[in-house]
C-alpha cells in the first residue's frame, strides 16, 4: 500500500494534526509500514465471524435517571485556556 | 409543468429525562452557561458515559407507538468530527444498529384523507452544546449545557410530497411524543428540531433528484416556509438549465431564504465505529411487554373514541385530542359534568379562550370545578349567563368552589313560579305599549320582556320557567 | 535508603508497631529524592503524603487499619488525582490538575494507602520503553543505560528500585507486564472489566485495564483486592464480585504451554529460564501440557489496528478548548486545533492517531478495523477453548531482556515487544508477569495467563513459584 501526499493531507485534516516537513515524510513511511504490518490480517479466514467489539459478551447496564453530578463551573473553568462570563472562548466560528 | 416533490424528515426529539443521556448532570433548561456541564459532558480525561435507563425506555415506547421493529440488541457508535461545541470530538450516536427499526405513521393529510408514511428508523444520540456567535472580542462562546442532552432522531422515508405534508407530519410527531410523555414538545426551547431532505423531479417515475438538506428547523411554520422556498429554488434552478448541488443549507426565517452552511463545506468522513465505552443495549420481551401494557391511548384512538362513544363531531374530537393535556382536561371535565357535548363546548370555548388570553401552561381552574359548574347549569341551579360570570370568578380564585360562590353571591336561579309570576305581572302592567305590539303579532317583543325580567332578577331567573310564565301571561292579556 | 520489603511484610511491621506510616513515608520520600536520576516520577507530593500517613497512623491506632493502610504507593500518571497534576506523560496535559479522583485512587484512599506521587510513563501509554514520555525516559534500576519497558515504566522502575512498595499501572497491550519483566518485579493485568476505568485517561477503551505492580504475587493479590470491584461509573465494569479464595492447589493445576509462543521466542537464554520454570511446575505436581494458539502470529497487527483506531478518537477531546495545551494566538479555529494538537502530542501519539484515522476511514474500515474485530474474536475464542483443557497458560513475557535506551528507534520493531502480551489483551484475559530468571545481569519474566475472571489461578501458580524461588527478591546492584 502506497501512501500518497494527499492521503496524509486528508488524514491530517480529519485528525486536526499539523505536521512539519520532517514529520510529514516520516508519517508517510511509518504509515506505509504500519499498514503493511496490518495487512497480515487479510490472510486470516474470517468468513462468518462476527466482529468482536468487547472482549466479554456483556450487555449494557443502565443508570437510573437521576441527577447525580454536581457542577462546579469555576473549578472546571479554572482549567480552561480562555473563558468569558462562563463561556469557553474559541476563535470566531462561521456557520 | 408540475413537479414531483420528495421530502424526508429527520425529527430530533429531546427526551424528557431528568438527567442527561450519558451523565448524571441536570437536563433542565435555561441554566447559566456551562452550569450544567459536568466532567463527563466536558469530556474531561478519564470520564466515561453510562446510559440513562429512561432514555432507553422512552425510545422503546416511541418504537411501540409507531409499530416499529424493536431489535433485541442495539449498539452505540462514535460519529467523529471536530467542532468546538462537541467536547469529545465525537458524538455518541447509533449508526448501524438503531434502537428502533422500521415503523410507520398514519399521516392525516392536510387536504383530507390518511396516508401511511414509513419511518425508516429512530436512534438515540447525545446533543451537542451551543456556539454563541455574539461578539466576545471577535470570538465565539461555547455553552455546553446542552451537550449530552438525550435525543431520539426519527428518520422518515422520503414519502412526503409537499411542504404542507411535511409540516403536518412534524405536527403529528409532536402530538405523538407529547402523548407518550417522552418530550415536552416545547419548540421555543428547541425540544424538537427538524432537518428536511428535499429534492424535486419531473415525474414520480423518474429517479430521485439530487437532494439538499435544510438544517435545524424549529417551528412548523419555518419548516413549511423553508421547504416551499427550497422547492421553488430547485425548480427555478433546473428550469434555468442548472443542476442542484448536494449541500447543507441553513434557513434564515428573517430573510426567508436558505443559504449554504460554511462549516459543512468539507465533506466529512465521520469514521463511525462501535463506541467501546458502552456495551450493546438489550430490550427483552418482558420489558417490551410491560411498556406495551403501559402505553397511553394514542391520538388516533382517542379521537375515534370521542367520536364514537362521546358522540362528538369530527371537528370537536380532532380539536380536543390535538394536545394531550387538553384531552386529559376535557375528559376530566366531561366525567364530572356527565355531558360530553356541553363539556366540549365549555372547554373549546370559555376555557380555551381564558388559557390563550393568559398564555397559561396549566389550567388554574381544576377540571372538576369546571365539570361541577356544568352540572349546576344542567340541573337548573344557575343560568348559562351566570355560569360565565362564575367561570371568570373561579378562574381568578381557584380556591373557591362552584357551590360556595353560588351560595355566597346568591346566584341561585329564581325558579319559584309564584315569585316570578308576580314579577311577570309587574312587567306586563308597566309596559302596555310593548304588550300592544305583542298582541299585534310582533312576537319578537318577547325578548324585551325577558330582558326586563332578567334585569329585575339580576339574571337569576330560570329562563325556561320565565318563558313559560311570560307566554302564559301575555296569552291571558290577549285573550282578555 | 531503598526499602525492598514486600508490601505484606511492611504491613506486618506497621501492625507490630515497629515503624509508623509517617516514618515509612519519610523514608520513601527521601529514597525517591535520592533516586531522581531514574526519572521514575513526574510528580512527588511530599506534604500531601505525610498528611495521609498521619491520618493512616491515627486510623491504625484506632484499630481500623486495612491491608494497605499507611503503605506508601504510587500511581502511574494516567490515573486522575484530585488536586494533583495528572499529565499522562504528555505536554498536552502538562498542567492539568483534575478536579476528581479515579475510582482506583478513591478505593486506595478509602483503604488508607498513602500516595507519594505520580509515576512516569510513555505518552498516553503509547510505547514499550518509556522513551515517548514528554518528561524524558525512565532508567532501568538494574542498568541505568537500559529502558525499564513501557508504558508503565516509571511504576515498574519505582517498585524495582525500592522507592515504593507498590504502584498502580495500566496495561493495554502489555504495559504492566513488559516493564514488570524488564525490571524484575511482579505485575498483574486483571480481566478486562475487573478494575474501573473511571478517571483513568483512555488509550484504547476496549483493551485498557488498570493493575498493580509490586514485589511479590501475594502483594499483587492484596492490591488487586483493593482495586478490583464493580463501579457503576464504568459501563464496562464487571458486576462479578471478587472471590478472595484460591480454589485449586498447585498440584491440581493444569498448565498449558502455547507452542506458537515458544516457537516465536528467539532468545535461547530467555527460553532456558522459561524451561526451568516449566520444570519447577512439573516437579510441584502440576500437569504441564502443550497447547496451540494458531492465530498468535496475527495478534500484533490485530492489536495495533484496534488500539490505534480507538486511540485516534479517544484523543480527539484534546482540542485546546476546555483544558490542556492551547497554542499561542490562534488565527482561527482550524489553526487552534492544528497547532494545539501538533504541539501537545509527541511523535508516537501522532503516528497512532494517523494510523487509527486511516483504518477507520471510508474505504479502509472493512479491510482493517472490521477485519481486526473479526480476527479478535477468533483469537479470543481460541483462548477460551484452550481454557477448557488448562487452568493457566505459561509463556514468556517478552522476547528478550531490557534493551539499551535508544536502541530500538524503529516503531514497527518496537511493536514486536508486545508479541507475547497482546493476545491476552485482545481476549480480555487476566495475565501476570513474574521474574523467573536472569540474563546478562537483567531480569527475565514469565507470563501466566488465566481464564476470564480467573485471577485466583494466577495467584495460586505465581505464589507457589515465588515461595520456592528467589528471583523476585533480587535487587538492582546485587547481581548473583
Amino acid at each position: 500500500m502506497t501512501i500518497l501526499e494527499k492521503d496524509i493531507d486528508k488524514l491530517c485534516a480529519l485528525a486536526r494534526l499539523g505536521l512539519d516537513a520532517d514529520e510529514r515524510s516520516a508519517a508517510r513511511t511509518d504509515l506505509e509500514r504500519m499498514i503493511a504490518m496490518a495487512d497480515a490480517i487479510a490472510a486470516v479466514d474470517t468468513s462468518g465471524v462476527v466482529p468482536l467489539a468487547h472482549p466479554l459478551d456483556a450487555t449494557a447496564r443502565l443508570r437510573a435517571d437521576e441527577v447525580t453530578e454536581a457542577v462546579d463551573r469555576d473549578a472546571f473553568q479554572a482549567l480552561a485556556p480562555l473563558t468569558h462570563d462562563g463561556l469557553y472562548l474559541v476563535p470566531r466560528v462561521i456557520e | 409543468m408540475t413537479w414531483d416533490v420528495v421530502i424526508g424528515l429527520e425529527v430530533h426529539v429531546q427526551l424528557a429525562t431528568r438527567s442527561k443521556i450519558f451523565s448524571g448532570a441536570s437536563a433542565s433548561f435555561g441554566a447559566e452557561p456551562n452550569s450544567q456541564a459536568c466532567a463527563i459532558d466536558l469530556a474531561m480525561p478519564g470520564m466515561l458515559p453510562v446510559l440513562n435507563a429512561d432514555a432507553v425506555r422512552m425510545a422503546a415506547t416511541f418504537g411501540l407507538a409507531i409499530d416499529a421493529e424493536l431489535p433485541a440488541e442495539s449498539v452505540f457508535d462514535r460519529k467523529n468530527y471536530f467542532y468546538p461545541d462537541l467536547p469529545k470530538g465525537y458524538q455518541i450516536s447509533q449508526f448501524e444498529r438503531p434502537i428502533v427499526g422500521r415503523g410507520h405513521l398514519d399521516l392525516k393529510l392536510p387536504g383530507g384523507g390518511v396516508r401511511r408514511i414509513g419511518i425508516t428508523r429512530a436512534h438515540l444520540e447525545e446533543d451537542a452544546g451551543k456556539s454563541l456567535h455574539e461578539d466576545f472580542a471577535g470570538m465565539t462562546g461555547i455553552d455546553l449545557n446542552r451537550a449530552g442532552m438525550p435525543l431520539l432522531e426519527v428518520v422518515s422515508e422520503p414519502e412526503l410530497r409537499s411542504a404542507a405534508e411535511a409540516a403536518a407530519y412534524f405536527r403529528q410527531i409532536h402530538v405523538l411524543v407529547r402523548y407518550l410523555g417522552i418530550c415536552d414538545g416545547n419548540l421555543n426551547e428547541g425540544s424538537m428540531r427538524c432537518d428536511a431532505n428535499v429534492s424535486v423531479r419531473k415525474s414520480p417515475s423518474d429517479p430521485l433528484g439530487v437532494r439538499t438538506e435544510i438544517k435545524n428547523l424549529n417551528s412548523f411554520r419555518f419548516l413549511e416556509r423553508a421547504i416551499e422556498h427550497e422547492v421553488a429554488r430547485q425548480i427555478e434552478l433546473i428550469e434555468a438549465g442548472g443542476t442542484v448541488v448536494r449541500e447543507t443549507l441553513l434557513y434564515d426565517p428573517d430573510r426567508d431564504e436558505t443559504r449554504p452552511m460554511r462549516s459543512k463545506e468539507l465533506s466529512e468522513d465521520y469514521r463511525y465505529f462501535p463506541e467501546p465505552d458502552l456495551l450493546p443495549v438489550v430490550l427483552d420481551t418482558a420489558q417490551l411487554d410491560a411498556l406495551r401494557q403501559g402505553l397511553p391511548e394514542l391520538p388516533n384512538a382517542k379521537r375515534a373514541r370521542f367520536e364514537r362513544d362521546l358522540a362528538l363531531s369530527a371537528y370537536d374530537a380532532e380539536w380536543l385530542t390535538s394536545d394531550p393535556d387538553v384531552a386529559r382536561y376535557y375528559e376530566a371535565v366531561a366525567a364530572t359534568a356527565g355531558d360530553p357535548k356541553l363539556a366540549a363546548n365549555w372547554v373549546m370555548g370559555e376555557w380555551s379562550a381564558a388559557m390563550n388570553r393568559d398564555a397559561a401552561r396549566t389550567s388554574p381552574l381544576a377540571a372538576e370545578q369546571l365539570g361541577r359548574l356544568i352540572v349546576r347549569i344542567k340541573d337548573g341551579t344557575i343560568s348559562g349567563k351566570i355560569a360565565k360570570t362564575l367561570f371568570d370568578a373561579l378562574w381568578k380564585d381557584p380556591n373557591k368552589t362552584v357551590d360556595d360562590l353560588i351560595e355566597a353571591e346568591d346566584l341561585t336561579q329564581v325558579s319559584d313560579t309564584a315569585a316570578l309570576a308576580a314579577l311577570v305581572a309587574d312587567v306586563i302592567r308597566d309596559n302596555p305599549e310593548q304588550v300592544g305590539q305583542y298582541r299585534a303579532g310582533k312576537t319578537k317583543v318577547l325578548g324585551f320582556f325577558v330582558g326586563q325580567l332578567m334585569k329585575a332578577t339580576q339574571g337569576k331567573a330560570n329562563p325556561q320557567a320565565l318563558n313559560e310564565l311570560l307566554k302564559d301571561a301575555l296569552a291571558e292579556v290577549r285573550d282578555r | 535508603m531503598s526499602d525492598f520489603r514486600t508490601l505484606v511484610e511492611v504491613a506486618s511491621a506497621l501492625d507490630a508497631g515497629t515503624i509508623s506510616s509517617v516514618e515509612l513515608t519519610r523514608d520513601v520520600l527521601s529514597a525517591i529524592a535520592d533516586a531522581k536520576s531514574l526519572n521514575a516520577f513526574i510528580t512527588v507530593v511530599d506534604e500531601r503524603a505525610l498528611a495521609q500517613a498521619r491520618v493512616a497512623d491515627d486510623r491504625r491506632a484506632k484499630g481500623l487499619a486495612a491491608a494497605v493502610t499507611g503503605i506508601p504507593i504510587a500511581y502511574k500518571d494516567i490515573f486522575c488525582t484530585r488536586g494533583v497534576r495528572t499529565t499522562c506523560g504528555s505536554r498536552m496535559l502538562a498542567n492539568f490538575v483534575p478536579p476528581y479522583d479515579a475510582t482506583v485512587v478513591e478505593r486506595f484512599d478509602a483503604a488508607g494507602a498513602v500516595m507519594v506521587g505520580k509515576t512516569n510513563m510513555d505518552e498516553f501509554a503509547m510505547g514499550s520503553s518509556n522513551e515517548t514520555s514528554y518528561f524524558g525516559p525512565v532508567h532501568n534500576p538494574h542498568d541505568p543505560n537500559r529502558v525499564p519497558g513501557g508504558s508503565s515504566g516509571g511504576s515498574a522502575a519505582a517498585v524495582a528500585a525500592g522507592l515504593v512498595f507498590a504502584a498502580m499501572g495500566t496495561d493495554t497491550g502489555g504495559s504492566i507486564r513488559q516493564p514488570a519483566a524488564f525490571t524484575g518485579v511482579s505485575g498483574l493485568k486483571p480481566t478486562y472489566g475487573r478494575i474501573s476505568r473511571y478517571g483513568m485517561v483512555a488509550f484504547a477503551s476496549s483493551l485498557d485495564q488498570g493493575g498493580p505492580i509490586a514485589r511479590s504475587v501475594r502483594d499483587l493479590e492484596v492490591l488487586f483486592g483493593v482495586a478490583a470491584g464493580f463501579d457503576p461509573r464504568d459501563s464496562t465494569s464487571a458486576e462479578l464480585a471478587v472471590d478472595p479464595a484460591r480454589h485449586k492447589p498447585i498440584d491440581a493445576l493444569r498448565i498449558g504451554l502455547p507452542k506458537e509462543y515458544f516457537a516465536a521466542l528467539g532468545d535461547r537464554r530467555v527460553a532456558a529460564s522459561l524451561d526451568t520454570a516449566r520444570r519447577w511446575f512439573e516437579e510441584a505436581g502440576a500437569t504441564v501440557i502443550d497447547v496451540s494458539l494458531p492465530n498468535t502470529d496475527v495478534a500484533i497487527p490485530t492489536y495495533y489496528v484496534v488500539a490505534s483506531a480507538e486511540a485516534s478518537t479517544n484523543l480527539s477531546r484534546y482540542d485546546g478548548v476546555r483544558y490542556g495545551h492551547r497554542c499561542e494566538a490562534p488565527q482561527d479555529l482550524e489553526d487552534l486545533y492544528l497547532r494545539s494538537r501538533s504541539q501537545g502530542f509527541g511523535r508516537e501519539v501522532k503516528r497512532r492517531i494517523l494510523t487509527g484515522t486511516y483504518t477507520l476511514s471510508i474505504g479502509y474500515f472493512d479491510a482493517y478495523y472490521l477485519k481486526a474485530q473479526r480476527v479478535r474474536r477468533l483469537i479470543r475464542d481460541e483462548f477460551v477453548r484452550t481454557f477448557a483443557d488448562v487452568d493457566v497458560l505459561l509463556t514468556p513475557t517478552t522476547p528478550g531482556v531490557a534493551f539499551p535506551i535508544g536502541a530500538v528507534s524503529d516503531p514497527i520493531e518496537m511493536y514486536q515487544q508486545d508479541v507475547f502480551t497482546v493476545g491476552a489483551s485482545l481476549a480480555g484475559l487476566p495475565a501476570m508477569s513474574i521474574p523467573c530468571g536472569w540474563v546478562d545481569g537483567l531480569p527475565v519474566g514469565m507470563q501466566l495467563i488465566g481464564p476470564h475472571f480467573g485471577e485466583s489461578l494466577l495467584f495460586t501458580a505465581g505464589d507457589a513459584f515465588q515461595r520456592a524461588t528467589d528471583w523476585h527478591t533480587r535487587r538492582p546492584g546485587r547481581k548473583p
